[in-house]
């Protein structure tokens, strides 16, 4: 290869980094958004099985998932039928169909002011890391009508599903000048629950993660396939490159 | 075998040939006969990167026509169910939504080509006043295509945007209500976006597209050197008529295009199947939130490509001001040909003063840019993103006056184009 | 002239083969394109398997269910009705269901079913997709003076017997179809599974 041709590859090299770094970049700069990482990963399958798990037992009383179907979940989180049917489905809904909540939305509303809001695109909204956070922060608060307040959520009208799992815990506020309620330093556990600090970190990443999952059940295989895409593409590029030089030997 | 092959094909050609005489010049003037400058470089592929871009949006968006409801009732679920119900539709949703954002960038970057090596002077104004309608139909193209997931950016994008029209002195109120059918973006906004965006823009700018390239074959492309290779001395290895420092379009560059259009591909393959969101840069994420009409996101931005001239709308505090100032940082590039007075196409040999100020130039749109992605809160960010907004209107006041009062110290234009890649 | 110094046998082999791997990329890049017509998940639902209660169906009587947008006839046929089915095999095109698309092969028996009486059938012509008419007794009718039974169709006057099985000299190609089913229990069939398929 003559100095011109390594030259030529450099610059070619350097200007695919320039595209990747394009791509990076903001990815990188919307995931850290301050908020500490859940390190949720969807190739974890026992992670999300444990997160279906807890979500169905502990969040679909309320909540909906809507554009989730049982069927899908048992496809992608290798489940059987049985298995969904009996552990996760405790609606009359059949096994293909999308996720109701237990409760009506009516009854939502007049028991917590608003009617809980369907979580099926939630994580996408939000963030995975946000729905972690969010269930890890809830603390005591006579003030609010459900007696629950949230640090990730300020005021929000859920209360810890989560409380037998979790414990009980109250936040401690530094008092600052016109703040209410000042800032944030810290939780206290008000009272012991099932699991320790850690195991509960686990639950709450998990059920994140099932969340992120529902929230694009495509990224399930998208990745996968990618790399093969890329791989074919980078085999016709290489072709088409000795093609490129083959002819352009013409051009003096 | 592959002679009888070759008759069939010579023989092929030979019938078609009989019944359709005036088809092969025009493949010959587009192609085999279309000498380009040898001295393409790689600032040169974003013209057919673009084309390859346009067909995937096609292709792409017929299929997501098949399975998209146009209602407000329905749009939003009809887009998750064509990433959760349709086998493959969420590949095709994304193919989709990356190719949008890559046709702003690939455009943008064969716009900026265009400026630095003068491709836009004598004799190609018309180029470049084409290519200036395809970038204005394309932008309402993308407004259009952004509003139909009904999410909550595409509610209050949709509404910020036509809000802008209401900034019309005397019949802005009458004319955005006309535009949105209602008195908010609804049912019928949607429905007459859908309209437009499936099937009247992309005709539009079809059309465009055949008239940009048909123009440019006329007079020729130009080369990062500036030169006029139609003026310069003639015949080639391929035909004696033909300018010196040219090459037959097909197959030289055809092979080449292929080539980056792969590399190309492999970037848009990463974004596809690895960040479809880029960080919520393609797809917002409060566009995964149903669109309330009660509820205002925290931050409402259009799309990345939009927010260098979002930001001008809102550094000045006046609505008429600002709508116009918008629009103007659009109208003024149509003038450009004629702004520019100077005599040297190229920046290679274009004076200091040029080159620098092109390099501002870039630095405020790509700032302007990030300004107006951002909640747009900060003070400071608001008196540079005024500044910015004067240095983008300042660059086309300086061109004038710099080349126009003989200011520009050029360097000599070789005769002939200065080699290849 | 444009040839000198050129290896046309490499030109021509590079020219092949990114054609040929570029040509396989744009076949493989169909692919989802061609399959997003498959039917979605949605209609996959909507298509599932029904279940149907026949605890209530008596003898000599027809019960429709819905399948897939299909009417699903089950009938309880008496002892006559299936003696009768033996001879008619000389009158029919298909006496033995020899046409494997038909019926399940669990179907392919005299009756065409697996409980001998119990008669799970399509109920649409397999001429022109009419809906046929049962005519259950086994007494002369003005289509048929040996009619033991069966389905006529009022559209192109096909001939079905009890099993479904079409007579020769009418429109109808082949027999009536017989979905996949299989007895939950003796009172409820699943139709539109067989059993042991998810």
């Amino acid at each position: 290869m003559t100095d011109t041709g390594m030259h030529k590859m450099q610059r070619l090299f350097s200007g695919f980094l320039l595209g990747l770094a394009l791509t990076f970049a903001p990815a990188a700069m919307a995931s850290s958004e301050g908020l500490p990482a859940s390190n949720a990963n969807l190739s974890d399958l026992g992670s999300l099985q444990n997160g279906a798990k807890i979500y169905f037992n502990y969040c679909s009383g309320c909540h909906s998932l809507s554009l989730m179907r049982y069927s899908r979940i048992a496809e992608d989180l290798r489940l059987s039928q049985e298995q969904v049917m009996q552990n996760l489905n405790f609606t009359p809904a059949n096994f293909g169909d999308r996720i109701p909540p237990s409760i009506n939305a009516a009854d939502g509303k007049a028991w917590f002011g608003v009617a809980p809001p369907d979580l099926s695109l939630m994580a996408r909204a939000k963030g995975v890391d946000y729905v972690y956070n969010y269930l890890k922060s809830f603390y005591l608060d006579s003030s609010r009508p459900i007696g629950w307040n949230n640090t990730a959520f300020p005021n929000a009208a859920m209360p810890n599903a989560l409380w037998e799992l979790q414990g009980v815990q109250t936040a401690r506020f530094k008092p600052v000048e016109g703040g209410n309620p000042g800032e944030f330093e810290g939780f206290d556990l008000h009272q012991a629950g099932k699991l320790n600090p850690e195991e509960f970190d686990g639950v709450a990443r998990d059920v994140a993660n099932f969340l992120q999952y529902a929230a694009e059940p495509a990224a399930m295989q998208r990745k996968s396939i990618g790399i093969w895409v890329i791989v074919f593409l980078a085999v016709f590029t290489l072709i088409a490159y000795f093609l490129k030089q083959e002819y352009w030997k013409d051009v003096h | 075998m592959a002679n009888r092959l070759t008759q069939a094909v010579t023989g092929m050609q030979e019938w078609f040939n009989e019944r359709a005489p005036s088809f092969l010049p025009v493949y010959r003037k587009h192609m085999t006969e279309y000498y380009a400058p040898k001295n393409f470089n790689i600032w040169y592929i974003f013209g057919v990167l673009s084309m390859v871009v346009l067909v995937n949006q096609i292709v792409t968006g017929i299929f997501l026509t098949m399975f998209f409801k146009p209602s407000a009732a329905e749009a939003f679920a009809s887009v998750e169910y064509i990433m959760r119900d349709v086998e493959w539709g969420w590949l095709i949703r994304y193919m989709h939504s990356t190719g949008a954002s890559a046709f702003f960038l690939v455009v943008y970057i064969h716009m900026f080509r265009g400026v630095m090596y003068g491709s836009y002077k004598k004799p190609r104004e018309l180029v470049w006043l084409l290519g200036m309608l395809i970038y204005l139909v394309l932008m309402a193209e993308a407004f259009m295509g952004y509003v139909l997931p009904w999410g909550q950016m595409s509610f209050w994008g949709a509404k910020v945007i036509i809000s802008l029209f209401g900034a019309v002195p005397y019949i802005g109120g009458a004319l955005t209500e006309w535009i949105m059918g209602d008195y908010l973006p609804s049912d019928a906004t949607l429905n007459r976006f859908f309209a437009l965006h499936v099937i009247a823009l992309p005709l539009v700018l079809l059309l465009l597209v055949v008239l940009h390239i048909f123009a440019l074959h006329e007079v020729g492309s130009n080369n990062p050197d500036g030169v006029e290779i139609k003026k310069g001395p003639k015949g080639n290895r391929w035909s004696d008529k033909a300018p010196a420092d040219g090459i037959p379009f097909h197959p030289y560059f055809t092979v080449k295009d292929i080539f980056y259009t792969g590399c190309f591909l492999m970037i848009c393959a990463f974004i596809i199947f690895f960040e479809p969101t880029v960080g919520g840069l393609f797809l917002e994420h409060d566009n995964f939130i149903e669109a309330n009409r009660l509820v205002t996101p925290a931050h409402i931005k259009p799309t990345w490509y939009y927010t260098p001239f979002y930001a001008m709308l809102r550094v000045i505090p006046n609505k008429l001001a600002g709508v116009l100032t918008m629009f103007s940082a659009i109208i003024v590039l149509f003038f450009l040909p004629w702004l520019d007075r100077g005599k040297v196409k190229s920046w290679r040999y274009r004076g200091v003063g040029f080159r620098v100020a092109l390099f501002v130039l870039g630095i405020c749109f790509v700032w302007l840019g990030k300004i107006g992605s951002g909640p747009g809160t900060d003070p400071v960010e608001t008196i540079i993103g005024r500044f910015l907004t004067a240095a983008y209107f300042g660059f086309f006041i300086y061109l004038w006056v710099y080349t126009a009062f003989g200011f520009e110290k050029t360097k000599p234009v070789p005769e002939r184009v200065t080699g290849h890649d | 002239m444009a040839n000198d110094g050129v290896d046309m046998g490499r030109r021509r082999f590079l020219t092949a083969t990114t054609a040929v791997v570029g040509g396989a990329g744009i076949a493989m890049a169909a692919i989802p394109f061609i399959k997003s017509w498959q039917p979605s998940a949605r209609a996959k639902t909507a298509g599932a398997p029904v279940e149907a209660d026949i605890s209530k169906l008596e003898l000599g009587q027809m019960v429709m269910f819905e399948w897939r947008g299909q009417p699903i006839w089950i009938i309880r046929r008496t002892q006559a009705q299936l003696d009768a089915l033996p001879s008619q095999d000389p009158r029919l095109k298909d006496p033995n269901s020899e046409v494997i698309d038909q019926q399940p092969a669990f179907a392919k028996n005299e009756h065409r079913s697996e409980k001998p009486e119990l008669f799970v059938v399509v109920g649409i012509c397999t001429h022109l997709g009419c809906a046929p008419k049962l005519h259950a007794e086994l007494k002369p009718e003005p289509f048929d003076p040996d009619w033991k039974g069966g389905f006529f169709c009022p559209c192109h006057k096909s001939r079905f017997d009890m099993a479904g099985r079409v007579y020769d000299g009418v429109p109808a190609p082949t027999n009536l179809v017989v979905p996949p089913y299989y007895f939950m229990d003796d009172n409820h069939i699943m139709i539109g599974q067989m059993k042991g398929a998810a």
